[in-house]
This record gives C-alpha cells, structure tokens and sequence, in this order.
C-alpha cells in the first residue's frame, strides 16, 4: 500500500467571479519532499497555496493534509491543522506592533500557550539558525532590510518546528545574492528539520535550488511535474517556454510587446 | 425602468453590506464571549481608547458645557427662564451631547486609527500570517477593540459629562454671574438617574459601534494603501452615521412615551 502523502490536492477548482483562476489542480507532495510549483503570475500560484492553508475555499476538490480532508473544517479544526505549518510569506508580513523576537515567537507565545521567556530564548535560537544575532532581536520589523526580514520570516515560520513549510516567492525583491543565501537557508532549515516543503516561485534559480520536485501550473492546471534534473528535458512546450524566458510561445501573456 | 435599474442595484448592494456586516458582528461577537481570551490586548487597547481619547474629548466636552450655556442664557433670556440653564446644560450633556460627541470624537480617532491598522495589516498580509500562526484573527485583532471600546466608551463619557457641566458652570458663574451655590443646586435638582444612565447605555453602543465598523472596514480592505484609506474614510463616515442614528432609537427606546 502506497503512503499517504503529506500534502494531496485532487480536482481543486477555484474561481473569482466569472473568472476561474484554478481549474482542476491535481498534486501529491510526499513527506519530506520539496515540491516547487512554478508559473507565471496570475496562473494561480498563490491562490493554491491559500487554498491549502485554509485562507480561500475551493469550490471544488480536495485538500489533504496527512490524509486528513482539510477543506471543510471549522476554526479549532484549521488551527490544530495550521499547528502543522509554517509559511514564509512573499513580503514576509512580519507584525508591525511587535519587536522581532515576538514575531519570531508569536506562534509559540500566542498558537501553543508558551511562557514569554522560554519562547524569547527558542526565538533567539532561530534568528541564530538564519544568521541573526540575538540584539536583533529587539529591532523593529520597519528598520530591518528586505534580507532581514525574509530570514525573519523564515526564523517565524520554522521556531515552532512545524512539519510542513511553505514558501511564497521566497527570493522577490532581493539581491541576487541575498536570494541565494535564502536559499541556501531554506535548503539547510527544511533537511535539518526533516520537514515537507512546498514553494511557489517564478525565480527557477530558485527553484532548482530548493526542489526535489516541480511542477508547472499554467492556466489553472498542472499541465508537468517531475523531478528537478528533468526539467530541461521535459517536452513540455509550457515549461520550455518558461524557464528559458521567451515571449514566444504556448504561453500568451495579457500585454504583449 | 433605466432609472428603477440602478435604484434596485444600489438598495441589493446596501443589504448585501447589511448582511455582511450583520455576519461580520455577529462572528467579532460568538469570538469575544469565547476563550481564549487576549487580557494584554484587551488592556491595550482600553488605553488607546479610553485614556488617550481623554484629551480630545474632554476638550470637546468643556466647549460644548460652555456653548450651550451661552445659548441657553440667550434664548431663555426672551422669556425669562434664566434659571433653567443649569438644569438644561446638565440633562442636554448627559442625556445627548455627552455620549454623541465623545462617540463622535472616538469613531474620529479610533474609527479611523482601528481602520487604517487592521487594513494595513490586511493588505501586508498580516492577518494571513495570524491565520498560519494558529492564531484566530477575530480573537487577536476584533474582541479585544470590541470590549475596550464596549467598556470605555461609558467611562469616557463619565468623565465628559462631569467636565461638560463644569463648562456650563464655569459660564454661568464667571460670565453670566450666576450664584455658583444656586447654580449646583440647579443642576443637582431636576437629574435624575436614568438621564445619566441612558447616556452611559448609548456610550456602551456608541464604543461598541466604532470599534466594530473600524474592525469591519479595515478587515475587507484590499488593494494597497488607497484601499486603506477608503477603508479608514468608511470607517468614521458608517461609524458617524450609526451613531447618530442609533443615537435616536436609543433615545426613543428610553424617552419615547
């Protein structure tokens, strides 16, 4: 009998009026896997990870998480779930009205009941495991830099050493080689964990760094998935399109030069 | 019928608001009488709304106790009724000005400052990362401003009440040479307990009003910092409206025999 993914999305469609933004998306994502979707903006790359973290409902479909349908759950229900996640966000939305070292423990404090002290010395701990020194600590999210507050983020998402990772766009808006030392982090961060991964990115640097395995969502579909080293020569017109950036294509963009 | 048309469409998106605001309360509500329960914010917010509110609407209160004095003495004066002016200032202030223009004062400073913080969090993300968190954001964010605004609302307009009959005091001694003893007396003579209490239930309204249009407005604010701005100028206009409206239900449900 096959394991039970740790992540399975089977027919999931979602629609913004008369627009249908997903359109049957289907995907497994194994325990201690790294699965990288990719796509264009505007294909539904983030409307699927909302999705999967309860924040949109599908109108159709299925969201497993440990087997567990997850779509139709109430809030005590989504918050044992959510217990199971960390997320780096693509701006890493980091609270204004707290310090780092409380955002950084926010989920420990505030979704686990933890005590202010053992939480601020387990949140120093991961500002440490992202290259960040304790005094940072007592910064202000507004006077940190873009890198700053994406290895911020990213000491948020994994302090309460959740079992599943997600990334959104983890690399936008940085340097090249900022990016890299993301990267670099999230690599490190999600094999020391043991954790299950999922990102969305459009940066195939990226992608290629932190995957085991990517997928390409395109007009609502997975239209491939596969390993990492196929993607070079997946056959796919979509995906030859878009990791070698040309504005020739299967791929018809909304403006066009 | 080209004219019905848009009539008919503007009275479906007043109940569709109508509804959504009704779901909106009842859900901010079913959070606030439901643990967990937030005392450091709650305690927080009771400060931004009560004390640093004490400022703006005492002054608000004093010029208003002053003002209708005046007015008072002038029109009474055409008919000899001088000495109805303590008893007109302290039952206008505690029956109507006091809570109406502390709830005004509020739905200014508050209305607007809950809008534009929630707002801001909801187009920074914020409140997708609460959800991640395991972090109920109506729990965190809307019961806590809910009770603050719900308890110091009555508090606020106590003390506007008392410095708005100083105000009339202080001109009807000062200025319009009342006897200040026979002035107190005046003003003790003909209040009674309901006109104080009716003015703290519409305070408790008022708070309750305020916080939760702020809450509302900045909760489905979207695109940017102009959908915050739109939310935070709806907040205090819808806040304004309300007040004054149900200002008068409140009125009618107490003194409408």
């Amino acid at each position: 009998m096959a394991p039970v993914p740790k992540i399975r999305l089977k027919g999931v469609k979602k629609r913004f009026g008369e627009k249908v933004v997903l359109d049957g998306v289907d995907l497994d994502v194994a325990a201690g896997e790294s699965v990288i979707i990719i796509g264009g903006s505007g294909t539904g790359k983030s409307v699927t990870l909302k999705c999967i973290l309860g924040l949109l409902d599908p109108e159709e479909g299925t969201i497993e998480i440990d087997g567990e349908e997850v779509t139709r759950l109430s809030g005590r229900e989504r918050e044992r779930v959510n217990a199971k996640i960390g997320m780096l966000f693509q701006s890493a939305a980091l609270f204004d009205s707290l310090v780092v070292w409380e955002n950084v423990a926010f989920g420990l404090i505030e979704g686990k009941g933890a005590a202010r002290q053992p939480a601020k010395e387990a949140a120093i701990k991961a500002l440490a495991a992202v290259g960040l020194t304790a005094d940072v600590g007592e910064m202000w999210p507004a006077d940190l830099s873009g890198g700053m507050r994406k290895r911020v983020g990213l000491a948020r998402a994994v302090c309460a050493k959740p079992e599943i990772l997600f990334f959104d766009e983890p690399t936008t808006g940085l340097d090249p080689i900022m990016g890299d030392v993301i990267n670099e982090l999230i690599v490190k961060t999600v094999r020391d964990m043991g954790a299950t991964a999922l990102a969305i990115t459009h940066d195939m640097a990226s992608a290629r760094k932190i995957g085991h395995r990517i997928a390409m969502l395109h007009a609502g579909k997975i239209v491939w998935q596969g390993p990492v080293a196929d993607i070079d020569r997946s056959g796919n017109p979509y995906v030859d399109q878009f990791i070698h950036g040309r504005a020739e294509g299967p791929i018809r963009m909304a403006v066009r030069a | 019928m080209p004219v019905l048309a848009p009539i008919g469409r503007a009275f479906l998106a007043l109940l569709a608001v109508a509804g959504r605001l009704s779901l909106f309360g009842v859900a901010a509500i079913v959070h606030a009488v439901r643990p967990p329960y937030y005392p450091r914010l709650i305690g927080k917010q009771m400060l931004e709304i009560g004390y640093y509110s004490l400022p703006v609407v005492g002054l608000t209160a004093i010029f208003t106790g002053m003002v209708l004095a005046l007015q008072s003495y002038s029109g009474f004066a055409r008919f000899n009724a001088e000495s109805a002016i303590a008893t007109v200032v302290v039952l206008s202030v505690t029956r109507e000005l006091g809570p109406v223009m502390a709830g005004l004062m509020v739905a200014g400073r508050i209305g607007a400052a809950i809008a534009a913080e929630i707002g801001t969090m909801r187009v920074t993300e914020q409140i997708d990362a609460l959800t991640t968190l395991s972090t109920n954001p109506y729990k965190y964010l809307v019961a806590p401003r809910l009770i603050a605004g719900l308890v110091m609302l009555p508090l606020l307009v106590v003390v506007a009440d008392v410095i708005g009959v100083f105000g009339g005091y202080l001109v009807g001694t000062y200025r319009l040479e009342f006897n200040p003893a026979n002035y107190l007396k005046l003003t003790w003579q003909y209040l009674e307990t309901l006109d104080v209490v009716s003015g703290l239930v519409k305070a408790a309204a008022f708070g309750f009003i305020v916080a939760l249009m702020g809450c509302y407005h900045g909760f489905n604010s979207k695109g940017g910092a102009q959908g915050v701005g739109i939310a935070t100028t709806n907040a205090v206009v819808s806040s304004s409206v309300l007040i004054l409206s149900a200002n008068y239900f409140i009125t009618a449900a107490f003194f409408g025999t």
